[in-house]
């Protein structure tokens, strides 16, 4: 048994669960400020989660409205284990084989599906114009996501997100080595994250937050430490692929921050789109941007 | 059905109900039940002026994921109805606010033949934040009551809610005439 494994495991959730409510903290205190408000403490998502996971749940709808959160859950943890934290940490290492891009790509989709599921059943009509919605707009971002990361793959041959990591040690971060699909990937990462103008999933004021409008108490909490753990996997896979890795927590901290707070920004001062102005959205410059990085990673092993 | 009998020891929270206690207090999502007039005063109280959010009370959308029920106003004997089916939905501990002079002893509408005049012989109040309207003062004022008796263990409405469900019951019936309600299992 490969103890220092298992405490790599717990220590990688703990970090993602941490750093993706802090993240959410802050976002929501920037919201404020912009807003000329004071905003909650920073620390106020974990007063969340901690106040919905002591409150009782009694909803019943049938086994898959309580098999989806768990299985977002999942979904998000298993995610987070295959993405590389530090680029060369013991700890970190985790489950991280090779050729685990492309595996990724399937297991980011699977925790939307789970909640797809488990918000079906619950009968709400508007869940289900959620769960309509997210998929359709997981159709619309996939695109130039795959475009961008398929780029990356032709024009280096390297399938493994840690071969990434060592070959950005040699040619410098792929941002630069590969612009345009470094442009597709973040426009798609915007749309990722959810945040306005592409909330159009979990809209408050018009869908009722959409698929978890039925999930209430320790099901809501479950959601929002997927949620957190998610964004923490998200933002690590993005700085692995695009912006070379940390090779130390801070690093990492300030590397993700970043990227975190482009989407943040944009979405404060962004009203909401409508589901296919989102999708043409997705479909036009960042698609557009995703196919001249294929070509010029065609131009560049030509 | 899981029922901690709070009410007995009000006076001696063990240290996993206080740290419990203290995340509830700071974290109140809102259902604003926006009957009457005093809707009017939620959205002053939610944004930039006044900015109810540093407190922890934020909006919550759907009665599942809420935890305090504010009442803004008068009620009809119709939307008494909606008013309990969403108070059953939500999900315990729950807290009800009942705002304004209307909820507490009818208001200007006292003598009208169809609305209620004490919302507390129909679902329990935590808090009751008098005025015809209360500003977003009053009405923080009112929450941070609440949460003082969250804290304490004294907004323990849910839990008389549960153990007088039959005289509740009885009461609601009397005013609302066509009882076709669907039974849950909360």
């Amino acid at each position: 048994m490969d103890w220092s494994l298992i405490l790599g495991i717990i220590i990688t959730i703990i970090t993602a669960f941490t750093v993706g409510m802090f993240y959410g903290g802050i976002s929501r205190k920037v919201t404020a400020r912009i807003q000329n408000r004071v905003g909650p403490p920073i620390w106020q998502n974990f007063l969340d989660v901690l106040k919905l996971y002591s409150k009782e749940s009694a909803i019943h709808h049938g086994w898959m409205q309580h098999l989806g959160p768990l299985w977002a859950i999942t979904a998000s943890t298993a995610t987070l284990m295959f993405v590389p934290i530090l680029n060369n940490g013991q700890f970190y290492e985790n489950l991280n084989f090779s050729g685990d891009l492309i595996f990724l790509i399937y297991m980011m989709v699977l925790g939307q599906l789970g909640m797809a599921l488990g918000a079906g059943q619950t009968g709400n009509p508007n869940s289900a114009i959620g769960v309509s919605r997210g998929l359709s707009q997981m159709v619309g971002y996939k695109v130039p996501w795959l475009l961008a990361l398929v780029a990356i793959m032709i024009q280096f041959k390297v399938t493994s997100i840690t071969g990434i990591l060592e070959l950005q040690n040699e040619i410098g971060w792929l941002m630069f080595a590969s612009p345009f699909a470094f442009i597709a990937g973040l426009l798609a990462f915007i749309g990722m994250m959810h945040y306005a103008p592409f909330d159009i999933v979990f809209a408050p004021s018009e869908l009722a937050s959409g698929p978890p409008s039925e999930f209430g108490g320790k099901y809501l909490g479950l959601m929002m430490t997927s949620g957190a753990i998610f964004t923490f996997a998200k933002l690590v896979l993005f700085v692995d692929i695009f912006l070379g890795g940390a090779s130390n927590i801070l690093e990492l901290l300030l590397k993700t921050f970043v990227i975190y707070m482009i989407p943040v920004l944009y979405g404060i001062v962004s009203p909401r789109y409508r589901t296919e102005q989102s999708i043409r959205y997705f479909w036009g410059w960042p698609t557009f941007f995703g196919v001249i990085g294929m070509l010029y990673a065609w131009y560049m092993i030509a | 059905m899981n029922i901690n009998p709070k009410i007995d020891k009000k006076d001696s929270l063990t240290i996993s109900e206080y740290i419990k206690n203290f995340a509830r207090k700071h974290s109140l999502f809102v259902l604003a039940y926006g009957t009457g007039c005093g809707a009017i005063e939620i959205p002053p109280t939610m944004t930039s002026r006044y900015d109810a959010e540093r407190f922890g009370i934020r909006g919550a959308a759907t009665p599942r994921q809420a935890d305090v029920l504010l009442i803004t106003g008068y009620l009809a004997t119709k939307t008494l109805k909606r008013v309990i089916r969403v108070y059953e939905q939500m999900q315990d501990p729950k807290y009800v606010i009942g705002f304004g002079s209307c909820t507490i002893n009818g208001g200007m509408y006292w003598d009208s033949y169809n609305t209620i005049n004490s919302l507390d012989k129909y679902i329990p109040v935590d808090v009751f934040i008098n005025g015809c309207m209360p500003r977003p003062e009053a009405v923080i004022s009112g929450f941070v009551k609440l949460q003082e008796y969250i804290q304490e263990g004294k907004a323990d409405g849910w839990l008389k809610y549960q153990n007088n469900i039959e005289e509740y019951r009885a009461n609601q019936k009397r005013v609302i005439k066509n009882w076709r309600m669907p039974d849950y299992n909360w």
